[in-house]
C-alpha cells in the first residue's frame, strides 16, 4: 500500500519487522502491535518482564534560568517540588482547562528539564511549549529523534535490567531518574517510570540503527531466564487499561477537562496560575464537573469497545466508553467511560450497548489493577 | 497453514464444508492470525435461518470485533457450544473450529465461492503491503 511510504518509523522497525511483527498505523507511526500474541505479551509484563519500542515518544528539553518559570506556566502539576533526578506525571491544558497532552516532566538540574510527550501531539506539542514557553528566559529543543526509548517493565525489569548497567538500581525510586552506563553506553538516561501499572524502566539511547539493535538484543538475551517477550502496542494498550491510565484521545483530549478526567491529583492550582488554571477554578466554582470518567466491569456477556454507548437501565443514553477490551490479567470485561457525575458512584448499574444489546455493567474502583506490594 | 482443498471460501475469510445437504462453516487460519488471540464468539441459534452474505455472529479478540458473514443461505442445525468456553480453540486450529453447521437451502450458491488456491491467493494479497 501506498500510505505505507509516509508513515513514520523507529529505528527498531526493520528489528520488528524480522521478528513477525504485526504492524500498525499508530498516530502516524508503524508501529508494532503484537509479536507472540497480545496475551502471552500482557502476562509477561504482569508476572516477568517485556520490553517495548516506545521511540516514537517525543523528547523536549526545556533550559535557561527561566525554565522552571516555563515549566510552572505550561504544566499543571508543580514542578518546584521536584529535585534534581526525579519526574512527575503532568499535563500540559489549553486555556479551557482541557489537555492538549499529558506528559511527564524530568528535571535534570536547577535550569533544565525534559517533558516526555506522546507521538500523535509531538508536532502540536511542540509548537504549544515553543510558543507557550515564549517571555521565558529559555530555550526549547526538540530532542524526539535523538533517542531510542525501550520500556522494560515487569516485576522482573530491575533484574533483566541490572545485568546490564554500571548504576545500582535499587537505589532509583518510582518516578526517579539516573544517569548510567548501560550495554556499555555511558550517560544513558534511566529512568523508573513506564505506562503498564507495573515496576519497570525506561532508557534513552542514541538513536542509530546499529545501537538501537544492539541494546534490544542485549536485554533480550539478558531477560530470557525471566521469560522476556518483545511486547507490541496491544499489551501496552491492555496494560495501560487495566491499571486506569489515561490515553490521549481516549480519556482525555482537547474537549475534556481536568476535573471530568480525575486528574485532580496531579493538578496543583495552589502555586500559582499557569495555562488553563482560571478555567479550571470556574470549573470548581460552579459545583464541580457535570461528567466523570469511572471504570465500568460488564456483568453480562460482552465485551464494551471504545465509542460503544453507556445506558441507564432505562435504556435512556448517558454516556460513552474512551476505553474497552478484555483485560488479560483480571480476566475481566473493563472499561473506562464518562457518564453523569450523579450515576459515576460506585457500585452504580449501567448498560453499555453492545452490539444492539443492552449488556449489563457496573461502576467499580480505579485502577481496576493495582501491582502488588514489594515484600 | 494449508487451507483445505474440499473447503469454499469467503471474500469476509469463512470456510464451508460441504457434506450433501448440510455444510459447517468456521473463520480461517489467515482470520485468526489476523484477529490475534480470540476471546468471545457469539454464536448463533439452532433454528436461526441465516442467508450468503449476511452477518450470523461475531468473533472477537482482545483488540478487535469481527462479524461472521454466512457463506451460504440455509438454516442453522448445530452449534459450537464448546467455543463459549473455549474461544482460543479457533486460534489453534481455525480449520477444525466450526462454528455452527446448516442444512443449506441451495448448493448451487456455493459456486460463486472461492477454491482454496484462490483464496489463498486473495488472502496473501490481502497482507502483503
Amino acid at each position: 500500500m501506498t500510505a505505507t511510504a509516509a508513515l513514520r518509523k523507529t529505528p527498531l522497525n526493520g528489528l520488528h519487522r524480522r521478528l513477525g511483527a504485526k504492524m500498525v498505523d499508530f498516530g502516524g507511526w508503524d508501529m508494532p502491535v503484537e509479536y507472540s500474541g497480545l496475551i502471552a505479551e500482557h502476562m509477561a509484563v504482569r508476572t516477568g518482564v517485556g520490553i517495548f519500542d516506545v521511540s516514537h515518544m517525543g523528547d523536549i528539553q526545556l533550559r535557561g534560568p527561566g525554565s522552571l518559570g516555563a515549566v510552572q506556566h505550561i504544566s499543571m502539576n508543580d514542578a518546584a517540588r521536584l529535585q534534581v533526578g526525579q519526574a512527575q506525571y503532568s499535563a500540559m491544558l489549553y486555556p479551557e482547562g482541557t489537555f492538549v497532552d499529558d506528559i511527564i516532566v524530568h528535571k535534570f538540574s536547577e535550569n533544565d528539564y525534559l517533558f516526555v510527550i506522546n507521538a500523535g501531539t509531538r508536532e502540536k506539542d511542540y509548537e504549544w511549549i515553543r510558543t507557550q514557553a515564549r517571555g521565558f528566559d529559555c530555550h526549547v529543543s526538540d530532542y524526539s529523534d535523538y533517542y531510542t526509548q525501550l520500556a522494560i517493565q515487569g516485576p522482573k525489569a530491575q533484574e533483566t535490567l541490572q545485568k546490564l548497567t554500571n548504576v545500582d538500581l535499587g537505589k532509583v525510586k518510582f518516578y526517579w531518574f539516573t544517569w548510567g552506563t548501560v550495554c556499555g553506553l555511558a550517560n544513558t538516561l534511566i529512568a523508573r517510570t513506564g505506562y503498564t501499572g507495573e515496576d519497570g524502566f525506561e532508557i534513552y539511547v542514541p538513536s542509530d540503527v546499529a545501537t538501537s539493535e544492539r541494546v534490544w538484543d542485549e536485554v533480550i538475551a539478558t531477560g530470557a531466564e525471566f521469560g522476556i517477550l518483545p511486547c507490541g502496542l496491544g499489551a501496552r494498550n491492555t496494560l495501560r487499561l487495566e491499571a486506569a491510565l489515561s490515553l490521549y484521545g481516549h480519556e482525555i483530549s482537547e474537549s475534556i477537562n481536568v476535573w471530568e478526567a480525575g486528574l485532580d491529583r496531579f493538578c496543583k492550582l495552589e502555586k500559582g496560575p499557569f495555562a488553563g488554571s482560571e478555567a479550571l477554578k470556574k470549573v470548581q466554582a460552579a459545583g464541580g464537573p457535570e461528567k466523570k470518567l469511572v471504570g465500568l466491569e460488564v456483568v453480562e456477556r460482552g465485551i464494551a469497545r471504545d465509542g460503544y454507548r453507556v445506558m441507564d437501565l432505562s435504556g435512556k443514553e448517558i454516556g460513552y466508553v474512551t476505553s474497552g477490551s478484555p483485560a488479560p490479567f483480571l480476566k475481566k470485561n473493563i472499561a473506562l467511560a464518562y457518564v453523569p457525575r450523579s450515576l459515576a458512584e460506585v457500585g452504580t448499574e449501567v448498560a453499555v450497548e453492545i452490539r444492539n444489546n443492552q449488556v449489563k455493567a457496573k461502576v467499580v474502583p480505579l485502577p481496576f489493577y493495582k501491582k502488588p506490594k514489594k515484600t | 497453514m494449508a487451507y483445505p482443498a474440499n473447503y469454499k471460501y469467503t471474500r469476509e475469510h469463512e470456510w464451508i464444508d460441504v457434506s450433501g445437504k448440510t455444510a459447517s462453516v468456521g473463520i480461517t487460519d489467515h482470520a485468526q492470525d489476523s484477529l490475534g488471540d480470540i476471546v468471545f464468539v457469539e454464536l448463533p441459534k439452532v433454528g436461526d435461518k441465516v442467508e450468503k452474505g449476511k452477518v450470523f455472529g461475531s468473533v472477537e479478540s482482545v483488540k478487535a470485533v469481527s462479524d461472521l458473514y454466512s457463506p451460504a443461505t440455509g438454516t442453522v442445525t448445530a452449534i459450537n457450544e464448546e467455543l463459549t468456553t473455549a474461544p482460543e480453540k479457533i486460534n489453534a486450529d481455525a480449520h477444525a473450529a466450526w462454528i455452527m453447521k446448516i442444512e443449506l437451502s441451495d448448493p448451487g450458491e456455493l459456486d460463486s465461492l472461492l477454491t482454496a488456491a484462490d483464496y489463498e491467493t486473495y488472502a496473501k494479497e490481502e497482507t502483503g503491503h
